[in-house]
């Protein structure tokens, strides 16, 4: 029997413990803006997981998964404009739709490999990025502003901001759940064996395309669930929701966190954009340390370092900030 | 018709442009086996470089040549820092580094140049209109852009094919090991197809510099369309490139000149003016996605791999 209490073990529950407690916290020093950055945090966190689970198990690197946030996004946007504020109505539909177009990308896209697979999902990304961009009536490239967040009657009430972090909490842990029982069952074996040697899976029978493709359509029904909650969470849809530079952070944190488990992406997202917060903050601190005197120009350029950060991560760390802890390596 | 004549030259224009980006692009790819995001960075770098210079030596001409060759010390500077370590990882790394580069260029321009932006005029000779055909205007810059591009698709072509340094190029590309096991410098051979690709990279910003804003993330969205044609073209193939980019480029234009026209027919006249642009963004991609459907190896695959 493996001993539970490593250090990757502790990391993650302590993480979880803040994440738990983080409301509470908040409610104790009225600081409310902790709740609706942790809110974004764990909602693309859940992108991040679905993401991982094309990229870091399947090895399809999708470029462009910000498309079911956009979906997810868009479908209650449009909805809520045209006066269906159902919660009921609104969110089995934008998962239908996100697994609906993974199914019509996968089905085309999977024929492909390498670096060809990279490029079709991200011209399928932008495809909708610029039907978004056409969508006059739902903002255009402007964007929409919904009115009202999804309504489930009484029994859950969206606008609460504390009611609507556990939720996205609950939604989490039930995906990065959903997730890590899938790569363990033998269609997640299916899925990683296709994507350590795919001519000898299928040589030992199994149909690696069918599998694959479930497995993108999974990812995308997640994601889209993801972009429901972010439409939820901002208020506001717009064609930026899946700009193809948001794929490029969802892989971020998926990379950054760690490919090889369930649980990196959550790390990655909440290391990312904690860092994005906290840069400005660190580097106006350096400037003070190193001038004596806060350079404001220095809390200005935080992206100097962060950009040259994903690099050196990309350079030194591959098995992201979870290989960091238990030690192992990707690759 | 006329409109129709005007419009395939704006559609060549940015055809030209994109090949230029594509050129650069394709040769990174297929010699270095490397996808580099922040291309569309020193597309830009090259606009404000030119931008600086015209402004200091007050000549078009001058302003242009200097910063190519700031533009191709600066990929030289890029490739022995950051992508060399990159080479011979999977393509995943590659994007995401490069991905880092990019929004490291993005805020590096930001705290050199400011985040206004900035314009380069042209020389007055160079703003009038000639008469192409009786009937049709059409602005001179343009047409220098076009013989400018050709031009240097022409070298290009030379470099790689009729020269010494091409026949490396090439046999880098379909043998890295044998090429470096016979007594090449394989590592400068990368460096300076990195700096030739920055460089073409950079005159494609210049060039369209006076025709749009220099501007911070103006690389972006072009590098998109710049790799959508590298897989139509087939990665690796700098005629397939050519002729992608020339494709692309019409399409494009195309799209825009008559898609909202279209649309109109057949809808409302708002209609057309909001769906055509989106529709003509559309073809592009969904001509790639057949391309990649049917020749998953580009229309002009590589004959080397």
């Amino acid at each position: 029997m493996k001993s539970w209490l490593t250090p990757r073990n502790a990391f993650v529950t302590a993480l979880m413990i803040v994440l738990a407690l983080l409301p509470v916290y908040s409610a104790l020093t009225g600081n409310t803006f902790m709740v609706t950055l942790f809110t974004r945090i764990l909602i693309l966190a859940i992108a991040a997981v679905s993401l991982n689970l094309i990229m870091g198990f399947g090895g399809m690197v999708s470029f462009g998964h910000a498309a079911y946030l956009g979906i997810g996004g868009y479908v209650v946007g449009i909805l809520a404009k045209e006066g269906i504020n159902s919660g009921f109505v609104q969110w089995p539909l934008a998962l239908v739709l996100s697994g609906l177009f993974a199914l019509a990308v996968g089905a085309l896209s999977l024929r492909t490999r390498g670096v060809y697979f990279i490029m079709i999902t991200l011209a399928f990304a932008q495809m909708v990025y610029y039907i978004a961009n056409g969508l006059d009536r739902y903002g255009g490239d402007d964007g929409l502003t919904i009115q009202r967040r999804s309504d489930f009657g009484g029994l859950i009430n969206l606008s609460n901001r504390t009611v609507f972090y556990y939720l996205c909490l609950v939604l989490l842990m039930a995906t990065v759940y959903f997730v890590w029982r899938m790569v363990n069952s033998r269609f997640g074996l299916v899925i990683q064996g296709a994507r350590s040697n795919e001519r000898r899976m299928r040589a030992i029978g199994f149909p690696t395309f069918r599998y694959k493709l479930t497995c993108f359509v999974i990812a995308g029904v997640l994601c889209g669930l993801s972009g429901v909650l972010l439409a939820n969470h901002t208020n506001f849809i717009s064609p930026a929701l899946m700009h193809w530079t948001r794929s490029g952070d969802l892989i971020v944190m998926a990379v950054l966190g760690g490919m090889g488990t369930v649980f990196g992406p959550v790390i990655g997202a909440v290391a990312l954009l904690v860092l994005e917060e906290a840069l400005p903050h660190l580097m106006g601190l350096a400037s003070y340390l190193a001038t004596g005197k806060e350079v404001a120009a220095a809390k200005e350029y935080w992206q100097l370092i962060l950009g040259p950060m994903m690099l050196l991560i990309v350079i030194y760390a591959r098995g992201g900030i979870e290989g960091l802890i238990s030690g192992r390596r990707r690759g | 018709m006329l409109y129709l004549l005007e419009q395939s030259l704006n559609g060549i224009q940015l055809g030209m442009l994109l090949f230029l980006l594509a050129a650069g692009l394709t040769l990174i790819f297929g010699i270095m086996d490397f996808v580099n995001l922040a291309h569309g960075s020193l597309y830009m770098l090259g606009a404000y470089f030119a931008a600086t210079f015209v402004g200091l030596t007050d000549s078009f001409l001058a302003g242009i040549a200097l910063g190519l060759v700031a533009t191709f010390f600066a990929g030289i500077v890029l490739e022995v820092i950051a992508i060399r370590p990159l080479y011979g990882r999977d393509h995943l790394d590659h994007v995401l580094g490069t991905f880092g580069l990019l929004i490291f260029f993005n805020e590096l321009v930001r705290l050199i140049w400011g985040p206004a932006g900035l314009t380069i005029s042209l020389p007055s000779q160079m703003l009038t209109a000639v008469q192409v055909i009786p009937g049709i205007y059409y602005p001179i810059y343009r047409l220098v852009t076009i013989g400018a591009t050709l031009t240097v698709a022409l070298l290009l072509y030379i470099l790689v094919m009729r020269t010494r340094v091409g026949m490396l190029i090439r046999a880098g590309a379909s043998n890295r090991e044998m090429v470096g096991a016979l007594g090449v410098n394989i590592k400068l051979l990368y460096t300076l197809v990195f700096g030739l690709g920055a460089a073409l990279a950079g005159f494609a910003g210049m060039m369209q510099a006076p025709l749009a804003f220099v501007q911070i993330g103006m690389g972006e969205n072009i590098l998109i369309l710049a790799f959508v044609v590298i897989i139509i073209g087939g990665i690796g193939s700098i005629r397939g490139a050519f002729v992608a980019a020339i494709i692309v480029g019409l399409i494009d234009t195309m799209g825009r000149a008559f898609l909202p026209d279209l649309v109109r027919t057949f809808l409302s006249y708002s209609a057309g003016s909001s769906a055509g642009p989106a529709l003509s963004s559309m073809l592009i991609y969904t001509l790639m996605a057949l391309v990649l459907i049917f020749r998953p190896e580009g229309l002009f695959p590589a004959s080397s791999k």
